[in-house]
């Protein structure tokens, strides 16, 4: 049998038989997380090294508590204490990091396509947790696992997308993924931010420029986080952006009334989301972090002990007792 | 390499007074089975011992609850025999502190999958006690573990392997010796 994956670049290449076995991967791992001994041996004296070219607390934190619960090391590199900002070119960064021998990247960077790229120049598996505004694979990963617990299956859900999608990876990953399960997309959001190009992405996506309207029959509705640099006027004024996208509860009640409601973080109260929807029985919030443990620990799981130089051979290999 | 059949170790009549006589051994050797709990060490652990509880519990009137082990996340051949390891649920819904656990699994050979499934019962808590039941014991041990109940024991040679089928996952049910030949 071939080997099932050697990077976790984007969720795009991948089909539905592959994202499947990874949400099921991440079963065996939720339970873990309720476990009171949180730690694993199973890659005692791996190491993952954590190159975050961009700054990020969550995912940062999320990766390396993930690792360390598989019993991994990790080497840490961030986006302030960087070289880069020497001068250093990213594959030479890469490069020396990998000359300390870590057996896997995590990789956050800027650019679009940075994590592919490094992919190409190096012997181990990378995993992009978020690159320009292509793709944040793990969060798709994640956010799905929350939904399939909730709804019982993805095929054909109903999920409303509010906010930057243009601009955001994370809109970009959970397109891609939930439309290869027949989901029907609904993006909503200033004109500016969902164009009408969006809807090449994938099949079964209808742009929706009111809200009030997008969120009518949703079983899942995604909050996006909102760069506050990118609400400015004349453009758009913040006022003007609560006043028409803020996820309400009066709003919500247009949605299913088991609706779900998730938002990838960080969580601007009072922004996107009112702390009325934010705090209610409705948000899935904290459980998607919960949740992101348990992928991330499956995704360097699959990676690391299924990677390239495992081979068969020993005593038992055919029946292990 | 082929692996051809040697010759079969237990009907499935011989697999059923067996387990009997095991369930039998595990009520008498445990003196009240009200605390005691099994586990099945996935796959052929579970069928066996979801048969044993059912006969335990007819014959001690006392609750004994089920769980399943994977240990795939406690192997220490990870990197050399698992080229696709694949990770699959352990269901424990009762709290192993203070519980008499009993593992149950079909081969009993080096002994590693034991040590991983105490590691795996280690990090839900603290058991009193654990010991093991297995339907066969074919020696070659690489670490001291013994099991409490033995169904049989059988010498083999390094080549050979034993194969467990059960009705539950195998659709047959008889155990049968093995051997690779080149």
């Amino acid at each position: 049998m071939s080997h099932r994956f050697h990077h976790l670049l984007a969720i795009e290449p991948l089909n539905r038989e592959q994202i499947t076995f990874l949400l099921d991967q991440a079963k065996p791992f939720q339970e873990f997380q309720r476990h009171p001994l949180k730690k694993l041996a199973t890659l005692r004296g791996k190491t993952v090294a954590l190159a975050f070219f961009e700054n990020s607390t969550r995912t940062r934190i999320s990766f390396g508590t993930a690792a360390s619960r598989l019993g991994a090391d990790i080497m840490n590199l961030q986006a302030d204490s960087s070289s880069l900002k020497k001068g250093e070119s990213l594959i030479d960064t890469i490069r020396t990091l990998e000359a300390m021998k870590p057996d896997a990247f995590v990789m956050r960077h800027s650019s679009s396509g940075a994590a592919e790229l490094v992919s190409r120049r190096v012997g181990i598996p990378v995993i992009n947790a978020g690159d320009g505004t292509h793709e944040h694979p793990t969060q798709a990963l994640l956010d799905a696992l929350t939904i399939r617990d909730r709804l019982g299956k993805l095929d054909g859900c109903n999920i409303t997308i509010i906010g930057d999608i243009l601009h955001s990876r994370v809109a970009r990953s959970n397109i891609h993924l939930l439309s290869k399960f027949g989901a029907n997309i609904t993006l909503c959001g200033p004109a500016m931010w969902v164009p009408r190009e969006l809807e090449c992405l994938a099949p079964k996506i209808r742009r929706v420029m009111r809200l009030e309207e997008a969120l009518e029959g949703a079983a899942v509705v995604m909050a996006l986080r909102i760069q506050q640099e990118r609400l400015y006027e004349p453009a758009l004024a913040a006022d003007e952006y609560i006043l028409t996208y803020q996820l309400t509860p009066a709003r919500l009640k247009l949605a299913r009334p088991d609706a779900i409601v998730l938002h990838p973080g960080p969580m601007i109260r009072g922004l996107e989301i009112d702390p009325a929807v934010a705090d209610s029985a409705q948000s899935y919030v904290l459980e998607q972090v919960t949740n992101g443990l348990a992928v991330r620990m499956a995704i360097l799981f699959e990676l690391i002990a299924g990677s390239a130089d495992m081979q068969e051979g020993a005593k038992d290999s055919h029946v292990a007792h | 390499m082929r692996i051809i059949e040697k010759r079969q170790l237990m009907s499935a009549d011989e697999i059923r007074r067996t387990l009997e006589r095991l369930a039998h051994e595990i009520v008498e050797k445990t003196g009240g089975a009200k605390d005691l709990a099994l586990i099945g060490v996935r796959r052929r652990g579970i069928p066996l011992s979801e048969r044993l509880a059912r006969t335990i519990r007819t014959s001690s009137k006392a609750e004994v609850p089920v769980g399943t082990l994977d240990i795939t996340l406690y192997r220490d051949d990870l990197s050399t025999v698992a080229p696709q390891p694949v990770v699959q649920s352990s269901e424990i819904s009762f709290a192993v502190d203070d519980r008499d656990l009993l593992l149950v699994d079909d081969v009993l050979y080096t002994g590693r999958t034991v040590r991983a499934a105490m590691n795996g019962l280690f990090d839900l808590g603290r058991p009193r006690r654990i010991r093991l039941c297995v339907l066969i014991d074919r020696g070659h041990r690489e670490l001291p573990i013994e099991a409490s109940f033995i169904g049989r024991a059988v010498e083999t040679t390094d080549t050979e392997i034993i194969e467990v089928r059960l009705a539950e996952i195998d659709h047959e049910e008889r155990v049968m010796l093995m051997d690779r030949v080149d």
